[in-house]
């Protein structure tokens, strides 16, 4: 007893004191082998497959990257780059052609070597001009790999990437064997310290420890882990607190108050990237005109939102996309906040008079979205902005209204780096530009960035791209969401979980252990 | 006999007719639906190119009716296809031919066979509840047994099932740990296993359809409590439960025995929220999200199987109420 209450206590201190304090965090109960380890995810789907191009939810996210498969690089819970199946990697100096050493010793479940060739044919499997990979736009840089010897690939990229090593961390990018994909993909073959026993789309997956793992002592403590489907949130809260599971994800908000009381369950809440926004398409009026964008900006309560729609379990957010997850975020920059006298008088500059908006909102977009819209209707109308508030359905909501309504609720779980969100939604003319706002100086910051190897530069770079965002943007981001999840005391990690994505990361099955 | 025969040959035929309106109408349902399968599964990450790719590997943008009729004739030939999900890696894989991809029958299989269970282990707790307490109301009608029957069932029909459920686990999971919240039976489990971590849904489905089954069996007995053939019965001195169980019930059951079809159906077809409460690996589920997807192999056979169930059980249900009336078998 006295044993939890010490590595309780001391995970507080390391929530409290932050990313920072970990080097010097004491040294907890060394972790143990063996044990069963059971989750209870969000996220399966009858149609799941072992395709990591086809991963975009926890469960799968979960059982592929964070469980049976490896990739090159993987973001630590510390936040920082470490190699997975690659040992280290160096740029030119142009961040064109990107040479990575591989892991020796490394050895898929169905016993083939891994080596070069395995990471250029998964790396293919994205970049093949048919492949239906959600990862496509991540790896189209690459023009060309070469592979220099058997533990050693380089990359030649079309265009520099500073950021290249953290875009391979990508869960949809696992590495698969060579000449055996189909293979691997209807059976589970990676290299991950874990191996499939059985998997039934949708229900669960039973997976043993992988023992030629060429990490076996220190990474996949557990001896079984068994990740079970549970859509329900009720339900997943019950099997956490029945003893049927040792860990969940995404714990209801307004469950977590209750759920503190449980003496033998540990709630795990981060503040990661993950943002809710109100994208509008500046292609139609009136969003096209920047001063009326700046009068609902300064229209949003935020606080109010992380109050209501989060419970708390958030922080708020800065009109950018740059969270505490990542390494060069803004936490300087002014503050917008609630304030009717100053929306009004950018809604005066607009020179726009009374105007009347539609605001399309759906439970799909995020939890609560047509509750933040009535807040949000709520708190413009003083400023002279009427919002309508249009609920759409949630079934065909990303193809029907996200992209094609002018102004709607979306959300958005982040990227590990400054360049990958903004590549990804911000960039003039890529195809998840949700908003179509083209700027020209963010545009000719951002191309900098990319090819930028010096870390106070990108920081100067990516804290002005973060201010134009913030100022000029089409973009509301009115809060962060926590990840909120929860774990039994029967399992342990070393005081310091991932903020990047929910549950450690997703990969909580290579770093925790039986306790 | 014959014209029993005759009968059950017109209904098959009438059912085979039932079934190919049903694949019609989904057909086309679901893909009146917003949205197909390959912005379903890509999901805010498709990307033109994307969904395309992905339309273009499953010939997602020929016209509705050439590709039901590809499927019906394939169907008639006991091929019910791939899911959408496994032909789309099995296109883009490699060396797809080596491998051989899970059909929508394997994969509908076991999750059919959950279900069967589920609904066994249900109707064997309900079907004899019900008619043992129908009984008794109608022995005891007017009393406070009668009343307190009615009125309890009535409510746990009234509630929603998963409020029902939410209680039980309440009371039998969380409260005293007697059984598990979580279903999530697998292959490979005992059987006893197997029945303690069924037990829990299906006490759920239990005092759902109870009620149906209890209140039509007590209306159909005392309906014949005034005939006069009871009448007679009761003036020999029969003893009131002799006259119920020999006299009345067996002249009641076509109607009871046609709850007890529709109930079992409804076991079978309509316990998705049952299933997401307890994790329980059904058809119902494998369903909610193939019709998410826009999976259509996968829709139209889960709707043939509850299409197919309906039917069977309508079936059984006249033939056996037929055979139960001597008036019926034997027609002038």
């Amino acid at each position: 007893m006295t044993f939890n209450i010490s590595r309780r206590t001391a995970l507080k201190t390391a929530a409290a004191a932050g990313a920072l304090s970990v080097a010097g965090m004491p040294a907890l109960a060394a972790p143990k082998h063996g044990g069963t380890y059971r989750l209870g995810l969000t996220g399966g789907n009858t149609s799941d497959t072992w395709d990591s191009r086809t991963h975009s939810d926890a469960y799968m996210i979960n059982m592929g990257h964070g469980c049976v498969f490896e990739c090159l690089t993987e973001v630590s819970a510390e936040g920082e780059l470490v190699g997975e199946l690659a040992t280290s990697w160096e740029a030119s100096a142009d961040a064109k052609v990107w040479t990575f050493d591989l892991r020796k010793g490394v050895k898929f479940h169905n016993g083939k070597t891994f080596g070069a060739d395995d990471v250029i044919a998964s790396m293919n499997m994205h970049v093949e001009e048919d492949a239906s990979s959600a990862a496509k736009p991540i790896v189209a840089n690459v023009a060309e790999m070469k592979k220099l010897s058997d533990h050693q690939v380089q990359f030649i990229l079309k265009n520099g990437s500073a950021d290249f090593p953290y875009l391979v961390s990508d869960y949809h990018i696992c590495i698969f064997p060579a000449g055996q994909i189909a293979e691997a993909i209807a059976n589970g073959i990676g290299t991950g310290p874990y191996k499939v026993v059985s998997f039934e789309p949708g229900v669960r997956t039973l997976a043993t420890k992988f023992e030629e793992h060429w990490d076996a002592d220190n990474r996949g403590y557990f001896a079984e882990v068994e990740g079970i489907y549970i859509g329900d949130a009720s339900t997943r809260l019950n099997a956490l607190m029945t003893s049927q599971v040792d860990a969940i994800n995404r714990v209801e908000l307004k469950s977590v108050k209750l759920l503190k009381n449980f003496v033998n369950v540990d709630i795990l809440d981060v503040t990661g990237n993950q943002h809710y926004t109100f994208p509008m398409l500046v292609g139609n009026a009136p969003f096209d005109n920047p001063d009326f964008r700046r009068a609902l900006k300064w229209a949003c309560n935020r606080q109010e939102m992380v109050d209501k729609i989060l419970q708390g379990y958030g922080a708020v957010a800065n009109d950018h996309p740059i969270g505490p997850a990542n390494q060069y975020q803004a936490s300087d920059l002014p503050q917008t906040e609630y304030d009717p006298d100053k929306a009004a008088f950018y809604m005066k500059k607009s020179g726009l008079g009374n105007v009347t908006i539609d605001l399309s909102v759906a439970e799909a977009a995020f939890t609560g979205a047509g509750d933040a819209g009535a807040l949000y209707q709520n708190t413009a109308g003083p400023a002279g902005i009427n919002i309508n508030i249009v609920q759409e359905p949630n079934d065909g909501y990303w193809s029907n209204v996200w992209l094609r309504k002018p102004w709607c609720a979306c959300y958005w779980s982040g990227r590990a780096t400054e360049d990958w969100m903004f590549s990804t939604a911000y960039e003039s003319g890529v195809p998840w530009n949700d908003t179509g706002w083209e700027n020209e100086r963010f545009q000719s910051l951002l191309i900098e960035g990319r090819t930028e190897l010096n870390t106070d530069r990108r920081r100067e770079i990516y804290h002005d791209m973060q201010e134009i965002c913030s100022d000029d943007g089409a973009t509301i981001v009115p809060m962060y969401a926590n990840f909120v999840d929860a774990k039994s005391n029967r399992v342990a990690h070393n005081g310091q979980t991932g903020n990047l994505w929910q549950l450690d990361n997703l990969r909580s099955c290579k770093r925790w252990w039986s306790a | 006999m014959s014209n029993l025969a005759m009968i059950i040959a017109k209904r098959l035929a009438l059912g085979v007719l039932t079934l190919f309106m049903v694949s019609v109408i989904i057909f086309y349902a679901v893909n009146m639906l917003p949205g197909d399968f390959a912005q379903a599964i890509l999901g805010q990450t498709a990307t033109p190119e994307t969904v395309q790719a992905i339309r273009d590997s499953l010939g997602l943008d020929r016209p509705v009716y050439l590709r039901y009729f590809d499927w019906l004739f394939a169907a008639m030939q006991g091929d019910f296809g791939i899911s959408f999900s496994q032909v789309l890696f099995a296109t883009y894989g490699g060396s797809a031919a080596t491998v051989n991809y899970e059909t929508v029958i394997e994969q509908l299989a076991p999750r059919f066979g959950n279900t069967l269970f589920l609904a066994g282990v249900s109707a064997a707790i309900a079907i004899p509840l019900s008619l043992m307490i129908g009984v008794l109301a109608a022995l005891y009608r007017e009393s406070i047994f009668d009343r307190v029957a009615n009125v309890s069932t009535l409510m746990s029909i009234s509630s929603p099932e998963f409020f029902v459920a939410y209680i039980l686990i309440l009371l039998l999971a969380v409260l005293n740990p007697v059984f598990t919240s979580l279903s999530n039976i697998h292959e490979g489990m005992s059987f006893a296993d197997k029945l303690g971590k069924t037990m829990l849904p299906a006490l759920t489905l239990t005092l759902v359809v109870t009620a149906h089954m209890m209140r039509m069996t007590r209306a159909a007995i005392i309906n014949l409590l005034a005939s006069p053939y009871i009448e007679m019965a009761r003036l020999k001195g029969l003893s009131p439960f002799r006259i119920i169980i020999v006299h009345a019930l067996p002249n009641a059951l076509a109607p009871i025995i046609n709850v007890i079809a529709l109930n079992l159906a409804y076991l079978i077809t309509g316990v998705v929220v049952v299933e997401v409460v307890f994790v329980y690996p059904g058809v119902g589920q494998l369903f909610v999200d193939s019709v998410k997807m826009r999976n259509i192999p996968v829709v139209q056979a889960c709707c043939l199987v509850f299409a197919f169930a309906y039917i069977f059980l309508n079936l059984v249900a006249d033939v056996t109420s037929i055979l139960s009336n001597p008036r019926l078998r034997h027609p002038k």
